[in-house]
């Protein structure tokens, strides 16, 4: 038996599924047996793509207004109450992902395990393992029970790979009556332009934190990332306090980078920080406390005041 | 609070047999049933909804007095203390004094917040804890909370999110259910981020997660929800469950006063049995743990004070790097 049959819920951005999906289907591909892709509206759009990284089957649900999570899993649920038989069904750690599996798992009856690295199947089972204490510590979780087990993957876990395959069958999936718990709706869609690279994409990232001393300062962060044609982040204490939009936040409950070179400004480096930015390629941390943690994982460290070392390096920047 | 009052129904004593039911059809209609108006000891009325075991919500009427608020929270060691594990069950070790998540506090507060718009009403709490653990549950009480429920049970211990959420939402109906359950996005301890979604599937009501800034006007709540371009603006009647984002109100600090009128409000403390809950613990997990490893440290590379000339360190290392 062993696991056969893998769901993958995907995202799709601009017309084609995310690079986090695309990762997910590269893992189950892996896995063995058969992937089938869970995507919201048109799934003809997105078949060939998925196709090729290994999916064989696109379930497509269209559900308008209404929010991802009940529906996506109400439609899950049926699909599995019609006979479908996944033993695994992954999903990413995004906002909608969570909201699916956490539904889901209430209507199934069945555990989840978050936040989670890596998963390899063992014998009918399969076991996921989560990094906590900022990462230092592995642990590796068994599901026990039966199938299907529910598991959502932290961003950047694994590395998308095309096996080049025929564009995957798309069948059309219906929500089933929601009642009172499908009464959320969005009225309205506000995408946050961005100039310069995507946080989460940008090759250099540069973030501030509460060193910086007052919001007027992270003009600096802005200036220094916009010279190295980078993005700015920000640590959670600074966006609790409101100085930037939550979307700059690097974190555990902010976003996960891995860019070549991560530039921490006035930032101590307390564990949920150093989630998000740990797998960095290289590290450089500007900060006035020698004791700071973020030392401990810098490649480059300056003790120092950023008041008086971001200037004279954004200067030298300018001049050339 | 009477058992015969929680578990009254407007259905003539017949059963819940969906087919047989004549009513069936009332469900999704917004009209006033099996609900029971009551009054608290200041005489004020408030109006306590009961929810169906998984599916079926009462709507309310439009026209709201009172708002009466349940927020979820959750007791943690101290984020400030390093974390470990318990060798024997490689759970977290939470013997050491536990505090109100950080997260939670928002919540909280925005749940006073509501509850004063609204006019009256209260906001209660509950809490999964060990050890019968109030210390944070006095923090959010002294912020204004009128009461709490705390699950405290060895029997809990082990325990996955999905537990965590039936005891939670048992926890609530408990209380009479609310407008509106609020709770964080995710602990700060252990990060799982399922368990409001899946209390919201227990309770059978609709949810709003990642809200941040959240208003109610005529018995609707209005949010605006984090995606991963923006936001969403959401729409939502009430009964609800939204979890909110931390930073989506500035939380008070408790008074004097309110530290002092805590230590006696009602914490009525209950075993998942008292719930009904049941399998809990490892038992009722679902999944076991089968590793625990050290991860490959992170070496730390030059660290070097600054003389107000470090800057061209930096350079020359983006340059090396071809970043520049």
């Amino acid at each position: 038996m062993g696991i056969s049959n893998i769901w993958v819920f995907a995202q799709v951005a601009n017309g084609a599924p995310t690079s986090g999906s695309l990762e997910l289907v590269t893992k189950a591909r892996t896995l063995g047996g058969s992937v089938s892709v869970w995507v919201a509206g048109d799934g003809a759009v997105v078949a060939g793509a998925l196709g090729e990284y290994g999916a064989s089957k696109v379930f497509a649900v269209d559900y308008g207004q209404n929010l991802a999570g009940v529906s996506v899993a109400s439609a899950m649920k049926a699909t599995i109450d019609g006979g479908e038989s996944p033993d695994l069904i992954m999903f990413p750690q995004s906002y909608e992902g969570r909201d699916v599996m956490a539904r889901l798992s209430v209507k199934l009856g069945r555990t989840v395990l978050t936040n989670s690295v890596d998963i390899e199947a063992v014998g009918d089972s399969v076991a996921a393992t989560t990094p906590i204490f900022g990462g230092n510590t592995l642990v590796t979780t068994t599901f026990t029970g039966g199938a299907p087990y529910l598991a959502a993957f932290r961003p950047k876990s694994f590395n998308p790979e095309a096996s080049g395959g025929a564009a995957a069958t798309v069948q059309a999936v219906s929500v089933p009556d929601l009642g009172a718990t499908g009464t959320a709706k969005i009225i309205a869609v506000h995408v946050e332009e961005t100039t310069g690279p995507k946080l989460d994409e940008a090759n250099v990232v540069v973030s501030g934190g509460r060193g910086l001393g007052e919001s007027t300062n992270y003009a600096m962060i802005e200036t220094l990332a916009k010279l190295l044609k980078g993005a700015p982040g920000a640590s959670r204490a600074i966006v609790d306090a409101g100085w930037v939009p939550y979307s700059y936040q690097v974190g555990q409950t902010g976003k996960v980078v891995k860019p070549s070179v991560y530039i921490a400004c006035g930032i101590s480096g307390a564990t949920q920080h150093m989630v998000g930015m740990k797998g960095s390629k290289n590290i450089i941390a500007i900060n006035k406390d020698k004791e700071a943690p973020i030392f401990g994982i810098a490649d480059l460290g300056i003790v120092g005041d950023v008041h008086k070392v971001l200037p004279k390096l954004i200067e030298a920047l300018q001049g050339r | 609070m009477h058992d015969d009052r929680v578990s009254s129904r407007d259905r003539g004593g017949k059963g819940v047999d969906d087919q047989q039911n004549p009513h069936r059809l009332e469900r999704y209609q917004p009209i006033w049933r099996g609900v029971q108006p009551t009054t608290d000891g200041l005489g004020r009325e408030s109006l306590i909804l009961m929810s169906d075991r998984l599916c079926e919500t009462v709507h309310k009427p439009q026209e709201w007095r009172t708002m009466n608020v349940i927020v979820c929270v959750k007791q943690i060691p101290d984020p400030a203390n390093p974390g470990a594990l318990d060798a024997s069950s490689n759970t977290l070790k939470r013997e050491g004094k536990l505090i109100l998540d950080e997260s939670d506090s928002y919540g909280v507060e925005m749940a006073l917040q509501l509850v004063d718009a609204a006019g009256g009403g209260e906001v209660s709490l509950v809490s999964m804890a060990p050890n019968s653990e109030t210390a944070g549950l006095r923090t959010a009480l002294a912020m204004g909370a009128a009461k709490a429920v705390l699950v405290s049970d060895p029997a809990l211990q082990g325990s996955d999110a999905l537990t965590t959420a039936k005891i939670l939402a048992a926890a609530i109906q408990r209380l009479g259910g609310a407008d509106l359950i609020i709770a964080a996005t995710e602990s700060s301890d252990g990060y799982t981020g399922t368990v409001p979604e899946q209390i919201a599937e227990v309770l059978g009501l609709p949810s709003v997660t990642f809200a941040k800034k959240v208003s109610i006007e005529g018995g609707v709540l209005k949010a605006d929800r984090q995606t991963e371009e923006g936001y969403d603006e959401v729409t939502c009647p009430l009964p609800a469950l939204i979890s909110v984002t931390a930073g989506v109100v500035e939380p008070r600090y408790p008074s004097f006063k309110g530290i002092m009128a805590a230590k006696s409000k009602p914490v009525d403390e209950v075993t998942a049995a008292d719930l009904g809950v049941t399998p809990v613990g490892w038992a009722g997990a679902g999944q076991q743990i089968s590793n625990v490893a050290q991860a490959e440290a992170r070496a730390a590379g030059e660290v070097i004070e600054d003389d107000g000339e470090t800057f061209g360190k930096i350079v020359t290392f983006l340059e090396g790097l071809k970043v520049i």
